[in-house]
């Protein structure tokens, strides 16, 4: 049956103003209509400009303050700006990285709104021209005594491991967090790592007049559409039933898509003029970038020719649907039949859909009419920039006293916090996560940082994510620097040198003002710390309005990390390796307990005080490890995160049911302080001299390992005592406890 | 000795498979299209792990209508050596070539961990190179990996020595924990864990290689 829809006209437009739905302000209404295109817009035009001016699409709140982030050295390729950022290994090879949210979809409908995330960064990685090597998840939800929190993680959990086994990328690592702020907004970041050689370098260009533009993968449908406007908003409890605008994910065809995609990259660069993802806002999004990166050159579809899942699709459907697995390719004029011919082979859809034009227009026709004719960069370039108002945080002002919590009883503390959620094993989550497929992992999630090896080389990649939204809440600055050198403290440990970034900036809405500050503040603090550690920022995604119902989250900027492990043999784990190896604490621990676990655990849900961190003494620590590591002096590595010392140590121990005995001037609540820089590590008997020669005053012995499970470590003010196999049963069997509690 | 890997649409581990011949076994690998309908001059056929046709329907449901199948069957008929790992093994008991089926693991999760497993046969093409009962760990990845046949169908495998792989502590609730059964002629092999994915020690285990070794002493022996 022919469904009757009727468009409003522009002139309905301009007085009901029903693009305010999609997220135009009035103001950028205007603007579009009286200085860019000297007219009022249609239906379909006004639905292209609310996207493609979306904050998801065009980074309107935060250019400003992304501009403030370091993306040179020596070893960039790529940097922001494509489908994700490359850098050189050497060998002519290359390492490509992104990260990318996928938050308001994995609230609204979490298995898919997860699986989508993993497919869409995946195709931003082999858009680019690379193999998809390896994906890596951080995560936060709210506490999980909330059974609608228990729902989301296992559902979130089921869609990435859905997606990514299917698809035969290992899923090597990431990390969980719960927090009461994450409640209503829990964060879904993915990041995809790349591996390629240089020469097969593509990028998303429409260039050459003449040039055909193909649409490949699954047909358009009415899945996703606005869903650039719908995560540029804040949430509400009412807007939770807005399923139209999560998307469904196909594996299946997003591995053929893949497999189809690098073949013409590898056989037929040379007809292969540009290749992006439809991503955020769809057809319009990639055509339009695609365009504008071009310098402008001007490109006309057919939209009848666009391949359609559901009859009677209208214009503004087709160009803002997120269906998934689809890609747009500008090939050469007169090599088409090539690239269709390959994807017949693969049974996926490829079909001319247009061509590019030399006039700088983006003109669409559907039934024979222009149902859309602007400049392409009245879409692209010339979207308003906002800087908006920042101001302090009250508690930042002034700021609560620092805790000193007393601690009479190590041991019961101890226990305590490794079956704090965030602290407890996730292996209950990563065993649903295929992490070995495509035979290149030589660590497995659950440790400091993931490695894969390059197969045929004698290198590896070291990757990892990390954030600490409750210090980032306490100073976004220095909290900003510490994520940054946490994850370089991870590739570090694992035998790397870190080589660039990703990130997934997560926080509340820029109109508000604190949010604001906060983001603008550990923009700059990431910067600092990347060009202190020589890891530009080459990719990454921005999302704000994480709010429901007027709360924001804490501010969390996630960083994806990768490392180059120059030789394989450098490759470190974070457990001890035998008994009678001596254990060693690198870096200073003072009284910090501002945002810590042990802070919460007492009760603060709120955390408080100060953030105490010296950027020099991270990094003059970090060269320390890497330095002992390629004098092959530590049987182990292990940095030193959210429950401190106490954790560090109880985890390298249960790998091997080990045991541990020594003495440590620190007090008992000095076990738990969460003071940053600070590494753990082992070195056997014959390797001790070098190793102290090497480190002076920087590393302490702690005690010896001990083939019992017996762990005893006396303090200035009391002792531990456990058995390390109850400590394991604990902390193995806290998360699959809390998931599967019923209440 | 020359190896076929079969690629399905879908299938993941099939590069896997051959590097595992080629850099781990070092011997010939080829990967073979599913519209293949020959595979004369192979000495071995391998069917991977993955998802052949995204698990649609139902897992190697679809796989069992693939235009290589037919050529697949002739090349089991002739008593040489065919082994399926993961999907592979669902595929293979799809295709009638093995008995029983690969039901949802009972946790109904996806289950990727190493798994100790006890080599049950070791009088075999797959397994000479193991002692007898000897104690290994391979890495298993899978969904559908809880092995399922009825009673007379477990008698016989018992009867036959067919059941060569068995799990220490049984991850999926395998029927009398079985990881992997061959057919009664014993060239035919289906196992859920992934010998591919322990062919050196730098993975965590090189405990894989002894399948594909003992499948070329086989094969030495033999011409």
């Amino acid at each position: 049956m022919q469904e009757l829809r009727t468009e409003p006209t522009p002139e309905q437009i301009r007085d009901q103003k029903p693009y305010k739905d999609w997220g135009l302000s009035e103001d950028e209404y205007n603007l579009i209509s009286t200085k860019l295109l000297h007219r009022l817009p249609n239906y379909t035009e006004a639905g292209l400009f609310a996207a493609m001016w979306s904050e998801h699409c065009s980074y309107k709140n935060s250019k400003h303050v992304l501009r403030k982030f370091w993306n040179k050295g020596s070893r960039v390729i790529m940097g922001p700006g494509e489908g994700a950022g490359v850098l050189d290994i050497g060998d002519d090879q290359a390492v490509v990285f992104k990260a990318e949210s996928h938050n308001h979809p994995s609230f609204v409908e979490p298995y898919e709104g997860a699986a989508t995330g993993v497919g869409g960064i995946i195709r931003d990685i082999f858009s680019m021209g690379a193999k998809p090597i390896a994906s890596l998840d951080s995560l936060r939800f709210g506490e999980l005594s909330d059974p609608k929190n228990r729902y989301l993680v296992d559902e979130v959990v089921r869609g990435i491991a859905a997606y990514g086994n299917c698809i035969g990328i290992p899923t090597v690592g990431g990390e969980i967090g719960f927090d009461s702020v994450y409640h209503g907004n829990p964060l879904v970041n993915v990041m995809c790592v790349g591996l390629m050689n240089q020469e097969d370098l593509k990028k998303g260009r429409a260039t050459g007049t003449g040039n055909s533009i193909i649409y490949v993968g699954a047909k358009t449908g009415r899945d996703g559409i606005n869903g650039a406007t719908f995560a540029s908003n804040e949430f509400s409890e009412e807007k939770e039933a807005d399923r139209s605008a999560v998307q469904v994910g196909d594996p299946f065809m997003e591995k053929l898509l893949t497999d189809a995609c690098l073949e013409i990259i590898h056989d037929h660069s040379d007809i292969l003029m540009g290749i992006q993802d439809m991503g955020a806002a769809g057809l319009v999004s990639s055509s339009a970038e695609m365009a504008s990166k071009a310098n402008d050159s001007g490109l006309t579809m057919n939209l009848d020719l666009v391949p359609q899942r559901k009859p009677h699709m209208n214009g503004y459907e087709i160009m803002l649907s997120e269906s998934q697995e689809r890609m747009l390719l500008c090939v050469k004029k007169g090599e088409e039949q090539t690239v269709l011919d390959i994807f017949a082979r693969y049974e996926l859809d490829a079909v001319v859909v247009g061509h590019v034009t030399d006039d700088g227009m983006y003109k669409l026709t559907q039934h024979g009419e222009v149902v859309t004719n602007v400049p392409v960069s009245t879409l692209v370039d010339d979207v308003p920039e906002y800087v908006h108002e920042g101001r302090k945080p009250q508690h930042i002002v002034s700021p609560a006293k620092n805790d000193r919590p007393d601690i009479p009883d190590a041991t019961a503390t101890l226990k305590a916090l490794l079956q704090q959620p965030t602290i407890a094993s996730k292996k209950p989550v990563f065993r649903q996560y295929d992490a070995q497929v495509q035979a290149n992992t030589v660590v497995t999630p659950g440790s400091d940082a993931a490695v894969v090896r390059v197969r045929h080389t004698n290198k590896a990649l070291a990757m990892t994510t990390d954030c600490n939204g409750r210090y980032i809440y306490l100073d976004p600055y220095q909290g900003g620097e510490i994520a940054v050198s946490e994850a370089a403290r991870n590739i570090v440990a694992a035998g790397g040198t870190p080589i660039g970034i990703t990130d997934c900036l997560n926080f509340g809405s820029p109109d508000n003002p604190e949010s604001y500050w906060s983001l603008d503040q550990s923009v700059q603090g990431i910067a600092k710390a990347c060009e202190l550690f020589d890891t530009p920022v080459i990719s990454g995604n921005v999302s704000m309005y994480n709010e429901t119902d007027g709360k924001a989250i804490y501010p969390t900027p996630m960083i994806g990390m990768v490392g180059l492990i120059e030789d394989l043999k450098y490759i470190t784990t974070q457990d001890f390796k035998q008994a009678g190896d001596a254990v060693y604490l690198i870096g200073d621990t003072g009284d910090d307990f501002s945002g810590s676990e042990l802070q919460k655990l007492l009760g603060q849900t709120t955390p408080s005080g100060t953030i105490r961190f010296d950027l020099d003494t991270e990094n003059a620590n970090q060269q320390l490890v890497k330095q002992a590591i390629r004098d092959g002096l530590l049987q182990s590595a292990h940095d030193l995160s959210e429950g401190g010392l106490g954790v560090a140590l109880a985890e390298a121990l249960f790998d091997r049911q080990l045991g541990f005995k020594g003495t440590t001037k620190l007090t008992n609540r000095q076990l738990f302080a969460e003071t940053q820089s600070r590494f753990l590590v082992s070195v056997s008997a014959e390797k001790q001299a070098a190793f102290e020669t090497l480190a002076g005053d920087k590393a302490v012995q702690l005690g010896t390992t001990t083939a019992d499970a017996a762990v005893a470590l006396t303090t200035a003010d009391g002792e531990l005592n456990a058995d390390s196999n109850e400590l394991n049963e604990l902390y193995g069997g806290a998360l699959a406890c809390l998931l599967k509690s019923k209440d | 000795m020359k190896f076929a890997v079969i690629s399905f649409p879908g299938s993941n581990c099939d590069e896997d498979l051959y590097y595992a011949i080629v850099d781990g076994l070092k011997e010939e690998a080829e990967i073979i299209p599913h519209t293949s309908t020959r595979l004369d001059g192979f000495d071995a056929v391998l069917v991977p792990g993955g998802f052949s046709y995204g698990d649609y329907l139902r897992t190697g449901a679809i796989a069992k209508f693939a235009p290589v199948m037919p050529a697949l069957k002739a090349f089991a008929a002739t008593g040489k050596p065919v082994l399926g790992i993961c999907n592979g093994f669902q595929i293979l008991t799809e295709a009638g070539l093995l008995p029983g089926s690969l039901q949802h693991n009972t946790n109904m999760q996806f289950i990727c961990e190493p798994e100790p497993l006890r080599v049950a046969n070791h009088n075999t093409m797959f397994t000479n190179d193991f002692a007898a009962d000897a104690h290994i760990t391979l890495p298993i990845a899978h969904g559908e990996g809880n092995y399922y046949c009825d009673a007379d169908t477990l008698a016989s495998l018992k009867a036959n020595n067919q059941i060569v792989f068995t799990y220490s502590d049984n991850p999926n609730g395998s029927v009398d924990d079985i990881a992997g059964i061959m057919n009664e002629q014993g060239n035919v092999l289906g196992m859920m864990p992934h010998p591919e994915r322990a062919v050196e020690s730098l993975l965590g285990s090189s405990d894989g290689l002894g399948v594909f070794r003992s499948l070329l002493a086989t094969f030495t022996r033999t011409v």
